[in-house]
Order: C-alpha cells, then sequence, then structure tokens
C-alpha cells in the first residue's frame, strides 16, 4: 500500500496549472497596461515635462528644421493646457480630439453608448426571451437539440460580417422604411447589435428556464394549470434572477461591442436623445481613433483611459450577472 | 364491496414506448374511501395512480389502451379536457414542491388560474384550505414566508392545501410521507383520515404498516400487474394470494 509515484497524473496535473496560472497572469498584465497607459492624464505635470525632453521627432533625410520646431513648439502648447485641468476636459460637452485646442469630453460617447446598447438590448431581449421560452417549454426535446446549438453559433458570428450587413443591407432598408436624414445612426446601429445580443440572452435565458426544476411544473399541470400558466406564473418567476442576468450580460456584450457600432452609427459624437441621429460610442472611438493617435501624447492616454472605463463597467455588469443573480437564483430554489 | 366506483379502470395497459408497464388491470375504487397502491419498487403502482390524472401523458412514449372512468366519464376519451380533469383530481407528490413564492401565493395559485380575483374570496379559500391540511394554526401569522422555507413536513401539508384549494374530488398521493420524519408523516397520516370524510385518497405507499393504517382498501401491485384487491384487514390478516403474503410478510421487495 506505498504511495505510487503516477508520472502521467504528476505531469498532467503541473501542465494543467500553469496553463491556468499564465492565462491568469496574462489577463492581469493586460489589466495594467490598459490603466497605466492611461494614467498620465491623471499625472500630467511630471509626465509632460518628460515628453518634451525625451520624443526625438523622426526626420526622413533633410527635413526642414523651421517646420519641426514649430511641431516641436505644438506639442508643447498642446500638453501645458492638458495639464491645467484634464479632468474637466474629460468631463466636457465635446469630442474634438484632433484640433489646436482639442477637447476630450466623454459626455456625447457615454450617450452614444448607452443609447446604442439600450436600443439593442430593448429589441434583442424580448425577441430572444420569447424564444427560449419556448424552445425550453413547448418544442420537442428532438428539435430543441437541434435548435440551441444553432442559435448559440450565432453568437459566434464574426461581428464584422453583422457590421458589414448593417452597413450594406440594414441601413438602406430601415431608411426606406422610415425615411430618416441619416443612413447610418444609433438606430441601425442598436438593430444590428441586437443580432449580437439575441443569442446571449437567448441561450442564459434558456439555461436558467430549463433549470427550474421540472417537480415545480407538474405541480402547476396537476393543480389544473394549462402550459402558458404553468410557463407564466411558475417557471418564468422561478428562473427571473437568470433572465436578469442574461440581460445584464446581454447589455455588457453590447456594451463592449467595437466592430458592429463603428461600421453601422455613423461614428458622429453627437450628443442627443435622438434614436435616428449618427453616434459615436466608447469603443468604436477607440476603434477608429487609436490607430492615428501620437504614442503617449494627452489623446492616447485618454482613449486608454476610454479602454479602461470599458473594462470597469463590463467587468462590473459581469460580476453582478455571474455572483449575485446566479447566487440568488439557487438561493430562491432553496426557499431561503 | 357494493358502494358505488368513483374510479372504475377495465381493461388497461401502459406501454413505455415497447415495455409494457401496466398490464390488463382491473380496479374499482370507492367513494370517500382510502384505497392504498402497494408493491415492490418498478411494479407499476406509481404509474398507475399518475395514469389517474392523466400526468403520464407528460412522458414522451407512453401509449395506453382499455379504459379509466371516473364518475362514469371516460377520461381517455378524445372530448375530455385535461385541465379540467386535473382540477377534480388532485395530486401530492412524493418529493413535496411547494412553489418558490408565499405560502398564501402557494395556496392562491389554484383558484387564482380559475380566475377568482376577489381579495376576500381568495383569503377565505386559502384559509379554509389551510385548516383542512391541519397547517393553518402553524402558518397563520407568517403567510408571506416563502414555502420553501418551512420544515419537510409543513411543506407537504403546504402542498395538500394547495391541492384542495381547486377543490378537487379526488386526491392521489404518491409516497406522500416517504421523506418525512415520524412526527410528520403521523401529522400526515391523521390528515389523510380527516380528509376521506370528504374525499376519494387514492395514495401509494413503500410502507406497509402505513397501509395497514390509513387504508380502507388495498391493493397489491406486481410486475405491473394487479395480484389482489380487498379490504385492507383482510389483505394483512388473510391475503388470498401467495405473492402477497410473501410481500406483506417482508419475503421480497
Amino acid at each position: 500500500m506505498r504511495k505510487k509515484f503516477r508520472l502521467s497524473e504528476f505531469l498532467a496535473e503541473k501542465i494543467i496549472k500553469s496553463v491556468a496560472f499564465i492565462s491568469f497572469v496574462v489577463i492581469i498584465l493586460i489589466f495594467v497596461f490598459v490603466f497605466r497607459e492611461a494614467a498620465p492624464i491623471f499625472f500630467a505635470k511630471e509626465k509632460a515635462a518628460e515628453q518634451t525632453e525625451t520624443i526625438q521627432y523622426e526626420t526622413y533625410g533633410e527635413e526642414i528644421s523651421g517646420l519641426e520646431a514649430e511641431s516641436q513648439n505644438n506639442s508643447k502648447q498642446k500638453t501645458s493646457t492638458t495639464d491645467e485641468s484634464t479632468i474637466k476636459n474629460l468631463m466636457g460637452k465635446d469630442w474634438q480630439p484632433v484640433g489646436d485646442e482639442p477637447k476630450y469630453g466623454l459626455l456625447p460617447l457615454f450617450v452614444g453608448s448607452l443609447k446604442v446598447t439600450l436600443i439593442s438590448v430593448l429589441f434583442g431581449s424580448p425577441v430572444a426571451i420569447l424564444a427560449a421560452i419556448f424552445t425550453s417549454l413547448f418544442m420537442p426535446i428532438k428539435i430543441k437539440e437541434f435548435i440551441k446549438p444553432i442559435i448559440e453559433l450565432l453568437a459566434s458570428f464574426p461581428s464584422v460580417v453583422i457590421g458589414f450587413f448593417a452597413l450594406m443591407t440594414l441601413a438602406t432598408f430601415f431608411q426606406n422604411v422610415f425615411g430618416y436624414t441619416y443612413r447610418l445612426n444609433a438606430f441601425v446601429g442598436g438593430l444590428a447589435m441586437s443580432l449580437a445580443v439575441i443569442p446571449i440572452v437567448y441561450t442564459i435565458t434558456e439555461d436558467a428556464l430549463s433549470a427550474v426544476p421540472n417537480y415545480f411544473s407538474e405541480a402547476s399541470l396537476a393543480l389544473g394549470a394549462t402550459k402558458w400558466q404553468t410557463a407564466f406564473f411558475v417557471i418564468l418567476p422561478a428562473a427571473f434572477p437568470g433572465i436578469f442576468a442574461a440581460l445584464l450580460l446581454g447589455f455588457g456584450r453590447a456594451f463592449g461591442e467595437t466592430m458592429i457600432l463603428l461600421m453601422a452609427t455613423g461614428n458622429a459624437p453627437i450628443t442627443s436623445f435622438n434614436i435616428f441621429e449618427p453616434v459615436r460610442t466608447l469603443s468604436a472611438t477607440i476603434g477608429a481613433e487609436m490607430a492615428e493617435v501620437v504614442f503617449g501624447e494627452t489623446h492616447y492616454s485618454v482613449l486608454f483611459f476610454i479602454g479602461s472605463l470599458l473594462f470597469i463597467i463590463t467587468f462590473i455588469i459581469n460580476a453582478i450577472a455571474e455572483f449575485y443573480v446566479r447566487a440568488k437564483l439557487m438561493k430562491r430554489f432553496r426557499g431561503e | 364491496m357494493n358502494e358505488s366506483a368513483k374510479i372504475s379502470v377495465k381493461d388497461f395497459n401502459l406501454f413505455y414506448g415497447k415495455k409494457k408497464a401496466l398490464n390488463n388491470i382491473n380496479i374499482d375504487i370507492f367513494e370517500k374511501r382510502v384505497t392504498a397502491l402497494i408493491g415492490p419498487s418498478g411494479c407499476g403502482k406509481s404509474t398507475f395512480l399518475r395514469s389517474l390524472n392523466r400526468m403520464n401523458d407528460l412522458i414522451k412514449d407512453v401509449t395506453i389502451s382499455g379504459e379509466v372512468l371516473i364518475d362514469n366519464l371516460p377520461i381517455y376519451s378524445k372530448d375530455i379536457d385535461v385541465v379540467e380533469l386535473r382540477k377534480k383530481v388532485g395530486m401530492i407528490f412524493q418529493k413535496s414542491n411547494p412553489f418558490p413564492k408565499s405560502i398564501y401565493e402557494n395556496v392562491a395559485y389554484g383558484p387564482k388560474i380559475n380566475g377568482i380575483k376577489n381579495k376576500n374570496e381568495l383569503d377565505e379559500i386559502v384559509e379554509q384550505s389551510l385548516i383542512r391540511a391541519a397547517l393553518w394554526e402553524e402558518v397563520k401569522d407568517d403567510m408571506n414566508k416563502n414555502g420553501l422555507a418551512l420544515s419537510g413536513g409543513q411543506q407537504q401539508r403546504l402542498c395538500i392545501a394547495r391541492a384542495l384549494a381547486v377543490n378537487p374530488e379526488i386526491l392521489l398521493m404518491d409516497e406522500p410521507a416517504s421523506a418525512l420524519d415520524p412526527i410528520s408523516t403521523t401529522k400526515v397520516e391523521d390528515l389523510i383520515f380527516e380528509l376521506k370524510k370528504n374525499y376519494t385518497i387514492v395514495i401509494v405507499t413503500h410502507n406497509m404498516q402505513q397501509a395497514a393504517r390509513v387504508s380502507d382498501t388495498t391493493a397489491f401491485f406486481y410486475m405491473g400487474e394487479l395480484i389482489e384487491y380487498s379490504d385492507t384487514k383482510k389483505m394483512f390478516t388473510s391475503p388470498d394470494k401467495k405473492q402477497t403474503e410473501d410481500y406483506i410478510r417482508g419475503r421480497f421487495g
């Protein structure tokens, strides 16, 4: 009965542990990187001083020295304006990051993100929830086993394809139907986004409904309730926390999405509550501008700051959905 | 046994897919009596019980033949509304299954889906049902408590109250006390004794003593067949068939 050394088991365990550890570390490092790049906007003074000394502009052959001096002057001016009131600037109402006096107001981006996200959740979730109710409670099991994976596959649909579809087809179609001025706007973007939200809300709602123990519906049916009464008065309320979690995750998905919104919303940072006007979302801003900013500049840091915001918001939403709501769901079945 | 039969089963067969689960059952169940169904696991007694309010309809691949008459109506006939049938034939399950709602909502659920909206009327039904289920005194002060927060025995009586609230005539009980402690079991048994004044009760049980204590007539099932059906007293003292005697004496099962 002496303890045996099993090599394959030992190796498998160590390998799995190290892979898990590496992915954990990589995620942490990504967070650290994003936050570190965003930090300079809050500690602008020291950074600005450093910048003017260290940044050497690239020159190609014989550049005119006057121009170089001018641009260096410019950058000094820029950084000094952000020194004074970066935070105030971020609270502003305009997003005009390029110009003599760059404005980094996040308000229009926030409004844009919220608008599109709400539209997508409002359009997508009723469809998704009703579809989930139907598959979970009314569809024969054989068909369900076939349909559910197909809808789940939609979740892995490349978002650039959905974006392209929205850009080329949906936008024109809805403009013809509603006759609004701007072809690309929050409404079209939100509808396209709902195509990506539906599979997520659907699959989690379906899981929540299927997790409701069978004996609840048996009890209801034995009392002479119809299938619909059982679905709406017993199973739906019992699964409510799970459905709420599904909505939150759908919200998080829409909030963080870049490509669909970059392609279908028109990308104008306007603060308005008209859903037929173009919008610019937080994520699309990063997608559109990151390739063009000067490394280390305030604009660059602001984009990373937006990235951190997105990360924090989606992290909070997902954390609520995962931990709080699921725990509540399980408690409900135990009657605590 | 020359009383009126509440439930009358004639040449009843039931199949799960191709497997025959009930073979040629003929039985008359009498009004305002407690009929116990006993037999070893897998003998078909629960299946038979669930045939009486067509809960087997929910299971895939179930086919039946023969007739079940309740008040002389064939319940498997095409023009019978299953929903109405189940209001008349209530069911208590082995595992107590109150809804994850308040005690009040649990009992009021049945009347509500039947369209009763008047608050006073609902209050009255809830109170009466809980009184008849011998639970009122224990819960009258916290009607908003979650039904699942009650003890096992209280939960089972809550389920009985919930079934009574739709005013059934027949109560089917599938091992209602098998998951309960002895004190709760006694309470449920006393309750069954009370209820038989107004309801026809069919109870499945694994517990011989329980069958002997609560029932008036007993049916012994074995391998999907009804072996013997007679007065409980006779069944437990001088059964006709050897199989019955062996089972009751604990030689198998």
